[in-house]
């Protein structure tokens, strides 16, 4: 109860900030609770996974990354008058690029899940990392969309009967799409799905003595979860209007792992105020000195090691079934 | 592809794939008796390079280098067993891989405080830094023949280390039971931060070695470290036989595809997209082999406990 408490505050503190910082006129500032908001999805994406299927994939950025080409292919293409792989003409429209992106995501994280989720524990880690970096270096050195250098995307998408190039419109998008993920894990943690995956990561056997096969729960909500990082990723590549194979990195995979534990892992909200403490930390200590990520660093160390329930355990006590 | 080439392109391989198993095996060790998954690996790898450049640079000694190398990781991996680690044993893989991803950016911080983010520099000592023939008529470098013949010295010291002497009987009885060894008066509170320490030593070794062939700076450990991973994955974690035998597949795949790939999409494309597309999926091609490994033995080709 504390804990959705805690987790409404910090929404409702994120809407607030970028209602404050539209009236005060900063723009910089809307864009930074847009990248919160963004950021907060890719985590609440890979929470589903991680924390509530217990599957750590050290390879969410693949999803990411992958929404965010599918936002910026789809734009170069519009931009240009060509077609993707001679098929598919390109779009502005986000809501088309968002469904586009889920596709991709889907598409990929069925094979890379199917196999992945015949090993476990230490095996799965790398075996997402493997599968991960085979994408990174395919952005790389496929030269038609940027390779090494990236892709720009030289006008914000649209969004139809909104203004999404303003900063604060977009804001609103972000926000409600994130608003649309938390609903949509939501939904399924309290299905008969979501006891299901739970029982999964707890106890197999008993899960599959009591009729229900692990596998292809694991394997939906591995789906899912990487849909939703994937749209969070397209609206990523919209915001900075540029995407390349950093959004793709292992080191952007272990800073979604932060964000969630940071927040707590397992907790719905958690993700929220997980990456609203890690852009707040990025943004300001980054501010302070280059070397902010001694501090992170020296942060999450004393997460792992004191404060186990992350920022959510902290704020919103243990566990209901703890 | 000519010969000369071939058998080139066959020791760099092996270069490769020794360092590999030099950094590997101690991940491996590592794993197999403490059962933790230690990302900072890389760290202390970048460590061992650092501090070999630094003292080989102010003394003019690669050996004095050297040996301080190997003495740091050793060093600030006791000590990072002592106080971080050993709280981390009894943990998830999830805490474990959070704890030392913020370890790595610690050290790659706390060395770009102290040694700056310019890369340093190591130059071999005289003796090493010539070249000999080759049958066929290319030329190749003594400095990595060294670094092969290291791998194989490591890997004979390490399989003896475990068959044969006191300290390996140990290591393999806490790896498979870590309860009854400490029950028979073993201290296994020292016994985890000695090898932590001789996982650590090889890391900086490794890092010592690789500094004389490419530029030594922050952020070098890391490409290594997930090549390391793939390397115990394949040969199974825990196992130093699976990490010998994953570490020269990988060194020999990842190098003979960067050299042959490129040519065999020049038959089809023109030569600038040749490169780019064939040396792209050459990066791809270790992990290709790994997840192919894994999706036939998902524990890899030598599972430890089995």
């Amino acid at each position: 109860m504390r804990e959705t408490v805690v987790g409404l505050a910090a929404l409702a503190a994120l809407l607030l900030a970028a209602l404050a910082a539209a009236g005060a006129g900063e723009v910089y500032y809307i864009n930074l609770a847009s990248k919160v908001a963004i950021i907060a999805m890719a985590g609440v994406g890979l929470n589903l996974a991680l924390g509530f299927g217990g599957m750590v994939s050290f390879g969410h950025a693949a999803f990411f990354g992958l929404g965010g080409y599918a936002a910026g292919v789809a734009a170069f293409h519009a931009f240009d008058g060509t077609l993707f792989l001679g098929l598919l003409p390109g779009t502005d429209a986000m809501p088309i690029i968002w469904l586009a992106a889920v596709l991709v995501a889907v598409l990929f994280a069925l094979p890379i899940g199917a196999i992945s989720l015949r090993t476990s524990g230490v095996y799965f880690i790398m075996i997402t990392l493997a599968f991960a970096q085979m994408i990174y270096f395919f952005a790389i050195s496929w030269p038609s969309y940027g390779g090494e250098d990236g892709l720009p995307i030289y006008i914000r998408n649209s969004f139809p009967g909104l203004d999404a190039g303003d900063a604060l419109t977009f804001f609103g998008l972000a926000f409600a799409a994130l608003l649309a993920s938390l609903a949509l894990t939501d939904r399924l943690t309290r299905s008969r799905f979501g006891a299901a995956l739970s029982m999964a990561h707890l106890n197999e056997v008993r899960l599959a003595t009591s009729g229900v096969e692990p596998f292809p729960i694991r394997l939906t909500a591995f789906v899912i979860s990487a849909a939703i990082t994937a749209w969070a990723g397209a609206l990523f590549a919209d915001l900075y209007g540029f995407v390349g194979p950093s959004m793709l990195s292992w080191q952007r995979s272990g800073e979604l792992i932060v964000i969630v534990i940071l927040g707590g892992v397992g907790r719905p909200l958690g993700p929220v105020l997980g990456a609203a403490l890690f852009v707040l930390l990025e943004t300001f200590l980054g501010g302070l000195t280059q070397h902010w990520q001694l501090v992170l660093g020296l942060i999450l160390l004393g997460v792992v090691l004191f404060a186990r329930g992350g920022l959510m355990g902290l704020l919103g006590g243990k566990m209901a079934h703890d | 592809m000519p010969t000369a080439l071939l058998i080139e392109q066959v020791l760099n391989g092996l270069q490769l794939g020794l360092t590999l198993f030099v950094m590997a095996s101690g991940l491996t060790l590592v794993f197999g008796v403490m059962g933790l998954i230690n990302l900072a690996h890389g760290s202390l790898y970048m460590v061992g390079a650092l501090v070999t450049a630094y003292v080989a640079g102010s003394t003019g000694n690669y050996w004095a280098g050297l040996l301080a190398g190997i003495g740091a990781a050793a060093t600030l991996g006791a000590l990072v067993e002592l106080s971080v680690l050993r709280r981390l044993y009894g943990r998830g893989h999830l805490d474990q891989v959070l704890a030392t991803f913020a370890l790595i950016l610690i050290f790659s911080e706390g060395a770009r405080m102290i040694f700056g983010a310019a890369p340093l520099f190591l130059n071999l000592p005289e003796a090493l830094s010539g070249s000999i023939a080759l049958p066929g008529g290319a030329r190749y470098p003594v400095g990595r023949l060294a670094i092969i013949a290291v791998g194989i010295v490591v890997a004979i010291g390490l399989s003896i280390l475990i068959a044969r002497t006191r300290l390996g009987m140990r290591i393999r009885a806490g790896e498979s039971d870590r309860e009854m060894v400490a029950a028979l008066g073993v201290d296994i509170a020292t016994l985890y931060t000695v090898v932590f320490a001789l996982g650590a030593a090889l890391a900086g070794l490794a890092g010592s070695l690789v500094g004389t062939i490419q530029s030594v700076e922050v952020g070098m450990g890391e490409p290594v470290l997930i090549l390391a991973f793939v390397v115990i994955v394949i040969g199974g974690i825990g196992s130093i036989r699976g990490a010998f035998v994953g570490a020269l597949l990988v060194g020999l795949v990842d190098t003979i595809g960067r050299i042959s790939l490129p040519e065999l999409f020049g038959l089809v494309m023109e030569p600038a997209a040749a490169t780019r597309v064939g040396s792209g999926l050459a990066s791809m091609l270790i992990y290709l082999v790994m997840a192919a490994i894994l999706a036939v033995r998902p524990r890899g080709l030598f599972p430890a406990d089995a």
